[in-house]
């Protein structure tokens, strides 16, 4: 119902929405929640687990009942809280958790097996037979369960993630957040505060509270205004901060543009990373209720709820409230609804010396005993002394007291303590570093004391960062004590709710300790208490009062489950915004990739690359006809590809030598000036770290190369060896990987090439290099070859790779070769059993490449002295060999290898296959693959054998060079 | 998480590489028993409390840092930079 | 009491008054043949088979907090056998077969849900990898099927096909994978070896481990002196506090891993989906929520909370596959303390020390090993022999280099 003359929503400005096909009419200013009740709309929602009928509970993000599915143009957003969601012209929302309506929910037949659907129930049935477990009982148990539900389709939303920095972080803009942003901002100190709320003033827009003579919201704006005119502050609203991290790193989620009608860039919400050296959290504190039976109708709330409809929404869910609080905090909120017209039908109180209320029945020493309505509240039994009397009333605010909102403050495995005196758990001080609580959320209820421990927790934050705060004058404001007498579950029968969205009831909980799960964890997860959207903020500490009840033991020594981040529910598409699609991992182009996606080139990632898969001619119909016939040419004339994708770093300086010594196996400090030499890496563990060559272009000057895949891995190692145990050697060194485009030449007419592009014949040895100069342009060549043709890699600055790549492109097709791409490389490797990251894939030795004598006895080097273990070498080990089919069939990698006659079982199975390809110039499939002893099994049949591919194929054993064993063609 | 950088100053954790014990500074030399290398590659006092560990500031500087921190709390006492602290010569 | 859909009806008739406590709540005796340390998953489940398989009941089971307040009761529940290296394989196979008994076993139901397990590969590399490990398994015994892009498709057409940055190459499912309901492990565990007689004493943290003449009597505890003729330490998280009381060094480093559930959602996801390119896994539980976790934080922690760097990276990476799930809202997140080895596997063995055992480094595969662990450690513990289908997890692997490494990382601890 809507009350005239109240409320902050702006009455000139209706909107229009849908609620389960209904339309209904509101402010521009209402959540949907205030609409729904303006509209006298009682049910929203079906419970967890006994599809009980249920309404609004509260006014905030706490709310456990009131959620809902907002129906987007592409996506619905599942267990939306309507106290939260701000109405817009057109927002459509649905009910959820019901079928086939909300009025009539099939499933609410639970609610009259909730006998046989207590606490645990499912772990001691269902086991019978078994395979009905998959096949029947957790299908039907899966459906039940679960709240709304997504679309299936993807998220097109638009989501961002922000870093922002300040000197003072303040949670909540509520009398205490508000003072301590304006004393810290006062003082010149760079502030954000952040509200979870659509406007800042916490519970002062809400209740009636008088500050220096001003309403609450007067003095609120007032205040806002002078923050608006400090530079050094930002205020966040829609703001909640979700989580506390290390070292001053706050999570917090804008809610950007949930409250607009959706625009195609307008973003949703803004994930924030706000670093602060120091923090207030300010966050105020939460009602919680009482539990008696039936206490979960619609029409009970909590007893705050009804100021905040009342004076922000101009709305009332009830033309005749009943309060029911075990402190005094209801009766300013009884006088504002008798203000605003709205009938009290009564106070119930359980404390014997409850103060009167002028105006008002107070039921002094009495209980609320059942509520009656079960699609909205009509009655509610009241004890009073030893009698029951019945109240009529549409609505009960109710109001167990208060718990202050110390979540942040548990992020960091802080654990509250229990104050006897409000009977509440209040924050430890110090839990999170450099983070001090006030006002409510520090368990100071009255205004006064918000405002003065906000202006002290400003103080002391920037005290500690050396600024010195000038003195104030405090702003006049109420200080009444907090009064309360703990009342937890009014005794009797039937069921009373302690958790509302996970249908967790006050028996369940005494069920849960007389079976033993008397711990406060065991009982939470038993009983599933605390673990709904509101993580327990509605009800925890009530079930673990209910739990100290039923094991004898006080609050204290039962302790507390941990609130962990986030505090609120965050989406995923938020904290992962940037993610979606290519925005994933960074993407790496060769200067090539045009020209090789001009020719037709499928681009193939490779790390965080892409390069050509092949390059397709006209009439050939598979990826196969262009690798073979790219194979063929490298074999017979020339091929370019590029492989600037391998890491480069340079090295240099007088102990450069030395330090190569001591990071490969191999000697490098004899290598002469001009030259290249293969080096492996082992890891300090004696595996393969990875293999590559390293040219000496000067005295002092080498470029290691190193794969693609390890590129970053050797840098960040040859950078831990040389300042860990190299210190003092001259010797410094640069990835320039992005700074050299390279393109490999090779076969029988490289030279040719190579002699064409730079206009003159290169005069190389094999493993030489040179600087040279191509066409004006300083660049290097190296004779070096992975194919096993003669080949050159020629060099130069990134930014003339594309043209020199072109280049070279056209002069090898008028000498018919031209370029091949990644398949083709890979077949030209296994034929000359060259090694990539398929066969050093970090299990592998050198002895198992057969590359142990490459590990030099002179010297030490990086995992010399792991590899030495007995395990890293000898015949139980696979070593590597080539696999030549006995037949022409295909053969696949990751196939095992088996003696012939034995059981393809784990036991027998004796190798497996790393890679494989076509040979067009052997005319066979050839493979590569690891094989216990299997250098001492050369010409033996194996039985290659893939049994999720079907392939079973008989192969002789073999040197893994297949192709020019002795490799004249690389020296020609 | 936050570290400082003695050169680049305080950084989100994401930009550094973790490798684990401070141990690794002190290789031993290749002749040693195979039981200081076990000790070196594989065993860890992996205290809950305070600790020293390897941090390589790889987005930023290139550093391998030596932090002192503690794994209970995570709070970080000191980083300082490895080059020149190794307690052994590593290569002869 | 024996549960029983019949006795669920019957209690809820009688107003679920005569349940009766799920485990007895002794005092510590004395003396005990055997003393195990930790009363998670591996521990309870220890005490389980040493009681039932090898006769042993004088035994009892230490926990300084609750029954399964450890990993057992933070992880993302995933249940697989999806090992390819000798020693894993064998040991995996079996605990999966354990798996589908032991609600029968236990007469609790642990929801045991073989849903089936897709890994996704994304490049001709990995796919191979994953074939490799797809006939690692059926060799075993166990199941494995390829599956290429469209195979993956027909079963989980919400996945993001079109744009990403890591195309979508195919998938290796495990039929028989699947999940269970976690604490229920422990409890059920718990309930049936208190039904064989064996103590479960919570809020006994052990103080030290007594030691003569280098064989083990029994343990300190805050609860008094308790002597044992054996000890088993199964305290993965805290292996390495534990063990130094007996003077050991580990080869662990303890690590953060984070996990993370949403609100309960309608069901959307019917398999469990690791997606390896962005370090991301997947489920829905029962009760609606989206159980899904990343790697670690990757820096030595015992904080059992994490940093937001990873937090992210997993939602990013969740955000790239599936991007139907980005109006889903996270719930909770948690970290469990991880017991990393320097090869990614685990240690059941005996130590230098005459009757004190280890069962340790279960890096965060623990969950789904917890029946062959206990088995396997019951076993160790009552023959003084290992057991064969984990004769591999010896403590002196790493010195003799017989390492089991399935990742290929290496000897540092955090990349497992």
């Amino acid at each position: 119902m809507r009350i005239d003359g109240r409320g902050r929503i702006d009455r000139t400005r209706p909107v229009t929405f849908r609620f389960d096909g209904r339309v209904f009419a509101g402010y521009k200013g209402d959540t949907l929640a205030s609409a729904l009740i303006a509209n006298d709309v009682r049910v929203v929602g079906r419970s967890f687990k006994y599809h009980r009928p249920r309404g609004i509970l509260t006014a905030g993000s706490e709310e456990p009942n009131a959620l809902v599915e907002i129906v987007g143009p592409a996506n619905q957003t599942p267990n939306t809280r309507a106290t939260v969601q701000e109405l817009f012209e057109g927002l459509v929302a649905r009910s959820q958790n019901r079928w086939p309506s909300l009025r009539f929910d099939a499933l609410e037949v639970n609610d009259l097996a909730a006998p046989f659907l207590s606490a645990g129930f499912y772990y001691k049935t269902f086991m019978w037979p078994r395979r009905f477990w998959e096949g029947l009982y957790e299908p039907v148990i899966r459906r039940a369960a679960g709240l709304g539900s997504l679309s299936g389709r993807h998220d097109e939303g638009v989501y961002e993630k922000a870093w922002a920095h300040c000197d003072l972080l303040v949670i909540g803009a509520g009398p205490a957040g508000l003072m301590a942003a304006l004393t810290a901002a006062r003082a010149g100190a760079d502030v954000i505060l952040a509200d979870e709320s659509s406007e800042p003033g916490g519970r002062l827009l809400s209740d009636d509270a008088v500050i220096d003579g001003l309403s609450g919201a007067d003095w609120v704006a007032q205040v806002l205004a002078e923050l608006a005119s400090l530079p050094n502050v930002r205020l966040m609203t829609r703001t909640t901060v979700t989580g506390v991290y290390d070292d001053g790193t706050y999570g917090a989620l804008e809610r950007v543009g949930l409250h607009r009608r959706p625009r195609p860039n307008l973003p949703r919400e803004c994930f924030w990373r706000i670093v602060a050296k120091r923090s207030v959290l300010a966050a105020g504190a939460l009602e919680r209720g009482i539990a008696f039976q039936d206490n979960d109708r619609p029409g009970v709330m909590l007893a705050s709820s009804l100021p905040a409809y009342l004076n922000r929404y101009g709305v009332v869910p009830g033309q005749k409230v009943t309060l029911f609080a075990n402190n005094d905090s209801v009766r300013a909120t009884a006088r504002s609804l008798m203000a605003a017209g709205v009938t009290v039908a009564a106070i119930i109180d359980p404390r014997e010396d409850a103060p009167d209320e002028p105006g008002i029945t107070v039921h002094k020493g009495a209980q609320v005993k059942r509520a009656r309505g079960r699609m909205g509240l009509r009655e509610v039994l009241v004890r009073v002394g030893g009698r029951e009397i019945t109240v009529e009333t549409d609505c009960l605010g109710v109001s167990g007291g208060w718990n202050p909102s110390l979540h942040l403050t548990c992020h960091m495995n802080g654990r509250p303590r229990w104050s006897d005196d409000l009977a509440a758990f209040v924050p430890v001080e110090g839990a999170v570093p450099g983070m001090l609580v006030a006002g409510a959320a520090n368990g100071s209820f009255s205004t006064h004391g918000c405002l003065a421990a906000g202006t002290q927790a400003a103080r002391a934050s920037l005290e500690a960062l050396g600024v010195t705060v000038g003195q104030a004058d405090l702003p006049q404001a109420d200080d009444a004590p907090y009064r309360i007498a703990p009342l937890w579950a009014v005794p009797g029968k039937g069921r009373a709710w302690l958790d509302f969205a996970n249908d967790v009831t006050v028996k369940d909980v005494t069920q849960s300790a007389q079976e033993g799960f008397r711990s406060v964890e065991h009982m939470k997860r038993y009983t599933t208490q605390g673990m709904a959207p509101d993580q327990g903020k509605n009800s925890n500490v009530a079930a673990l009062a209910v739990l100290a009840d039923a094991t004898g033991r006080g609050i204290p020594e039962t302790g507390t489950t941990t609130f962990r981040p986030p505090f609120a529910p965050v989406s995923i598409a938020a904290m992962g915004a940037g993610g979606r699609g290519e925005g994933f991992a960074p993407q790496r182009f060769l200067t090539s990739d045009q020209a090789s996606r001009d020719r037709g080139a499928p681009m193939v990632e490779a790390g965080l690359w892409y390069r050509p898969g092949y390059f397709p001619k006209p009439g050939e119909r598979t990826w196969r006809e262009a690798c073979d016939r790219e194979v063929r040419m490298v074999r017979s004339s020339v091929g370019v590809t590029d492989v600037s994708t391998l890491g480069k770093i340079d090295i240099q300086g007088p102990d450069a030598g030395r330090f190569l010594d001591f990071v490969y196996t191999n000697t490098f400090s004899t290598l002469p000036v001009g030259k290249v030499r293969y080096g492996l890496m082992l890891r300090e563990d004696g595996h393969v770290l990875d293999d590559g060559t390293c040219a000496r272009l000067g005295q002092d000057h080498w470029l290691m190369t190193t794969t693609t895949a390890a590129a970053g891995l050797v840098m960040r190692h040859l950078e831990f060896v040389s300042q860990a145990f190299c210190a003092g050697w001259q010797v410094r060194f640069v990835s320039v990987t992005e700074a050299w485009a390279q393109f490999a030449v090779a076969g029988p007419l490289a030279r040719d090439l190579v002699a064409s592009a730079l206009g003159h014949a290169p005069d190389l040895p094999f493993m030489g290099c040179a600087h040279v100069v191509v066409q004006g342009i300083a660049g290097r060549l190296f004779r070096i070859s992975f194919s096993g043709e003669e080949g050159y890699e020629l060099a130069v600055p990134t930014r003339y790779g594309e043209a020199l790549f072109r280049d070279l492109t056209a002069r090898a097709e008028t000498m018919g070769g031209g370029l091949y791409g990644m398949e083709a490389l890979n077949v030209l490797r296994i034929e000359k059993g060259f090694i990539t990251h398929a066969e050093i894939h970090g299990r592998t030795t050198a002895f198992d490449i057969g590359m142990e004598k490459m590990v030099s006895g002179k010297k030490d080097c990086i995992g010399k002295a792991a590899a030495a273990r007995p395990g890293m070498t000898g015949p139980a080990r696979e070593q590597m060999v080539g696999l030549v089919p006995l037949t022409d069939d295909v053969l696949t990698a990751g196939a095992h290898l088996f003696a012939q006659g034995v059981d393809l079982t784990r036991e027998h199975s004796a190798g497996y296959v790393t890679s494989v390809g076509y040979s067009p110039t052997l005319q066979s499939h050839l493979a590569l693959g690891f094989l216990q002893n299997g250098r001492a099994r050369h010409g033996e049949t194996v039985r290659l054998v893939d049994r999720l591919r079907g392939v079973d194929v008989l192969c002789r054993v073999s040197d893994p060079v297949f192709h020019d064993p002795k490799g004249e063609k690389l020296r020609a | 998480m936050r570290l400082t950088c003695p050169l680049c100053g305080p950084r989100d954790r994401r930009e550094f590489y973790y490798s684990g014990d401070a141990v690794l500074l002190a290789r031993p030399a290749t002749d040693a028993p195979p039981g200081a290398w076990d000790d070196y590659l594989h065993n860890r006092d992996n205290p809950a409390g305070v600790t020293q560990d390897l941090w390589y500031h790889e987005q930023g500087c290139c550093s391998w840092l030596k932090v002192t921190r503690n794994t209970v709390t995570h709070e970080i006492l000191s980083v300082e930079s490895v080059a020149g602290t190794s307690t052994a010569g590593g290569a002869a | 009491m024996r549960y029983s859909g019949f006795k669920v009806l019957v209690q809820g008739l009688f107003g679920n008054t005569g349940w009766t406590p799920a485990w007895r709540d002794p005092a510590p005796k004395a003396d005990y043949d055997a003393v195990i340390i930790g009363g998670g998953g591996h521990g309870l489940a220890t005490a389980y088979y040493l009681a039932k398989n090898h006769g042993l009941t004088n035994i009892a089971v230490l926990e300084k907090g609750y029954l399964g307040s450890g990993n057992i009761g933070r992880n993302t529940t995933i249940v697989r056998a999806n090992y390819f290296l000798p020693g894993n394989s064998e040991f995996y196979s079996h605990s999966l077969k354990l798996w589908e008994g032991l609600e029968a076993d236990l007469n609790y139901n642990v929801m045991h849900s073989q849903r089936g397990l897709i890994n996704l590969f994304h490049s001709d590399g990995q796919r191979d990898a994953f074939a490799r490990r797809g006939n690692a398994m059926i060799n075993q015994g166990d199941d494995a099927v390829l599956l290429d892009r469209d195979g993956v498709r027909e079963i989980l057409p919400y996945l993001d096909y079109d744009n990403t940055r890591f195309p979508i190459y195919g998938g290796l499912l495990h039929p028989r994978g699947g999940t269970a309901r976690h604490d229920a492990v422990a409890w059920g565990y718990a309930r049936a070896a208190d039904r064989r007689g064996v103590d479960l004493i919570q809020n006994c943290e052990v103080t030290g481990i007594d030691i003569v003449d280098g064989r083990v009597t029994g343990v300190q505890t805050t609860r008094g002196a308790i002597r044992a003729k054996k000890v088993g330490m199964v305290v993965a998280g805290r292996s390495g506090q534990v063990a130094a009381m007996a003077g050991l060094r580990l080869p662990i480093e303890s690590h953060v891993l984070q996990a993370f559930v949403t609100e309960g959602l309608k069901p959307v996801i019917n398999h469990v989906i690791s997606f390896g390119m962005g370090h991301f896994y997947i489920s829905q539980s029962d009760k609606g929520g989206l159980v899904f976790g990343g790697d670690l934080d990757f820096y030595a922690s015992y904080a059992s909370r994490g940093n937001l760097p990873m937090v992210e990276h997993v939602m990013e990476a969740g955000m790239t596959l599936m991007p139907m799930i980005g109006r889903a809202r996270v719930l909770r997140s948690w970290g469990g303390i991880m017991d990393m080895t320097p090869d990614g596997s685990p240690i059941i063995d005996k130590t230098p020390v005459d009757g004190l055992f280890i069962d340790a480094g279960w890096n965060y595969g623990g969950f789904k090993a917890v029946p062959a662990s206990g088995w396997c450690m019951a076993h160790l513990m009552a023959t003084g022999d290992s057991h064969p289908v984990a004769a591999k997890f010896r403590l002196n692997r790493f010195a003799t280099g017989h390492i089991l490494d399935e990742e290929g990382t290496g000897s540092q601890h955090n990349l497992h």
